[in-house]
């Protein structure tokens, strides 16, 4: 509990949680927060010149180059980062803690082959990958998460493979064999419960890396596809009136910005109370 | 010595190789077919398996892998199936910008991030450090296509300083490097500032102290130089991003290197191409992780002496 009430003293913590509250309930609420439907387009909507109008009494933040509210769209677009960012860094963190507990318990051939499948890995140009992927599937949500998914596994596998290797060295887990324990009992009543801090940090810091590469693969037109509204294709979208009319780009950038550090920061906190090197460095 | 070399080279071969396989099978098992691209849609059944045997595409996974590697070999990566170009040429063609880009863009970040790093780490705990760390944090958070967007619109648009894009002089290289060196300082301030506290909480740093040597030279002489190894290892890791990162950047600002080649390649499913750019991005990435490995025991003798 005393964990808790350090994170609670931390003004980072206060921010980022109010910041990802406010995502999330404008994700579970938007139908009940959102002035309109994100894909209706309003006739009055447009000047006459058919461009987007600005921040008004009835588009409170604004139309975008076809006429839709901008704030819905930006309230229906929380539901699309947050879906993807719990849904890749899910099957992220799955995958990779699934190999990196294999690697690091099993040890031997099987470990030494997933962790140097790892190294390649690690030598793919990530986003270069990603983007090659999506543009090549044509890509529905789901094709999004699971390449997301697919890129960013890797590094969750390499900390808990070397976490594993520490922990089942220690001599409770040889103690614990030598009561006759099976290899399943130890893995979940000695390695998963210490890795699960772990875990908790890694995923937390890997949705601000997921949502950053969801927006980055809409910004280039191969993520997720309008008219289903996301932050980085309402960018892609908008992008050539951001001359005129910048806060069509920048608020959903700023959106997108907002989220990924209130993970990052989150993630940063907890890493500092809940990893026993990092305690006691006031750093 | 001569054993660490050669053992780290074989290791990069041997990942280059695993790599090359890889971009092979997923362009191989997925589902965009190169020959309907090409062809177009009133093509004749005759001439779709025309243009697949001329491709070579009608031979089985591994005889095609096969050819392949041992065109890779000879430093052909094979020919763009609708610019009719080889892969080779319009990758060289394409390698001067982006690599004017990439050391400016480490040049930016490096003098950023550890101006910064060392800065925050001298004056931790107080203002100065907690606003360079937020400003860290801000910078690892933004994904590159907004801070291009934002650079473009203050300078550019706004201040008009700085064209908006093209190819040529320095001013046009200005605004891509420092997209690139401004998110990349994030990570470098960062990584530098932990890395001063781990190493002036040594003992030798209270010794240089007791002796009576200036507080810049306890920073620069003592610590800075000891501080600095986990950068070096860092630069390599970089590279990586770095090469995913230019094509965003590179086709915000129509800078004309490899990272716009790709995109506009991926655009059009050339599949040569986007092997042929993967490929060169995996090889800059394996050659920088092996430079900085070669380095590390010139940067610090202790590590020369436990190999």
């Amino acid at each position: 509990m005393s964990t808790l009430k350090r994170l609670i003293k931390r003004k980072v913590v206060i921010f980022s949680v109010a910041i990802i509250g406010i995502i999330v309930s404008s994700a579970i609420f938007a139908p009940l927060i959102a002035p309109f439907a994100p894909e209706t387009q309003f006739r009055e909507g447009l000047t006459l010149e058919g461009s987007p109008l600005g921040p008004n009494s009835k588009f409170i933040l604004g139309t975008d180059l076809l006429g839709r509210d901008l704030l819905s769209r930006l309230i229906y677009g929380a539901r699309t980062s947050l879906l993807i960012g719990l849904l890749a860094n899910g099957v992220a963190v799955l995958i990779g803690t699934f190999f990196g507990i294999i690697a690091g318990f099993l040890r031997g051939r099987i470990g030494s082959a997933i962790m140097r499948f790892t190294d390649l890995m690690m030598a793919f140009p990530a986003l270069l990958l990603a983007i090659t992927l999506s543009a090549i599937f044509s890509p529905s949500l789901f094709i999004v998460a699971l390449v997301i998914a697919m890129v960013n596994w890797v590094q969750i596998a390499r900390v808990v493979y070397t976490q594993t290797l520490s922990i089942s060295e220690k001599e409770f887990i040889e103690a614990s064999r030598s009561l006759g324990a099976t290899n399943t009992r130890i893995l979940r009543c000695h390695i998963l419960p210490h890795l699960a801090p772990f875990i908790l940090v890694w995923s937390t810091l890997g949705i601000s890396t997921t949502v950053l590469l969801e927006a980055t693969l809409s910004y280039l037109g191969i993520g997720v596809r309008p008219p289903t509204p996301s932050w980085g294709n309402i960018i892609f979208e908008n992008q050539t009136y951001f001359q005129t009319a910048p806060w069509l780009v920048f608020l959903p950038g700023l959106a997108i910005v907002m989220f990924a550090l209130s993970f990052n920061f989150l993630g940063d906190a907890l890493r500092d109370e809940l990893d026993p090197t990092q305690r006691g460095r006031e750093n | 010595m001569k054993n660490y070399v050669i053992k780290r080279i074989g290791h990069s071969a041997i990942i280059l190789l695993g790599i090359s396989f890889i971009t092979f099978l997923l362009l191989y098992i997925l589902p965009a077919d190169p020959v309907r691209q090409i062809a177009g849609r009133s093509a004749t059944p005759e001439t779709i398996a025309n243009i697949r045997r001329e491709l070579g595409l009608d031979q089985p996974l591994l005889a095609q892998y096969w050819h392949y590697i041992s065109q890779l070999a000879q430093g052909d990566l094979g020919r763009s199936y609708l610019q009719k170009t080889e892969v080779t040429l319009l990758i060289q063609s394409r390698l001067t910008p982006t690599l004017i880009l990439m050391i400016s863009a480490i040049f930016l970040e490096l003098l950023f991030g550890l101006t910064a790093g060392i800065f925050a780490s001298v004056k931790r705990g107080k203002n100065a450090d907690k606003s360079i760390m937020i400003a860290s944090f801000i910078g690892v958070s933004s994904p590159q296509f907004i801070v291009a967007i934002l650079v473009l619109y203050i300078f550019a648009v706004k201040l008009h300083w700085f064209p908006i894009g093209g190819y040529g002089t320095f001013h046009n290289l200005v605004l891509p490097a420092m997209t690139l060196g401004i998110l990349g300082s994030g990570w470098y301030s960062r990584v530098m500032r932990s890395s001063m506290l781990d190493v002036l909480r040594n003992d030798y740093i209270r010794t240089a102290r007791a002796k009576g040597a200036s507080e810049g030279r306890v920073i620069f002489i003592h610590a800075f130089r000891n501080a600095i190894l986990p950068i070096v290892a860092m630069i390599g890791i970089d590279i990586g991003v770095f090469m995913g990162g230019v094509v965003v950047v590179e086709s915000v600002f129509g800078w004309p290197g490899i990272g716009q080649l790709a995109w506009q390649a991926i655009q059009r499913v050339d599949i040569p191409i986007i092997m042929g750019v993967t490929l060169v991005s995996a090889i800059a990435i394996v050659i920088g992780n092996l430079i900085a490995d070669l380095i590390t025991p010139f940067v610090d003798p202790r590590i020369r002496i436990r190999q």
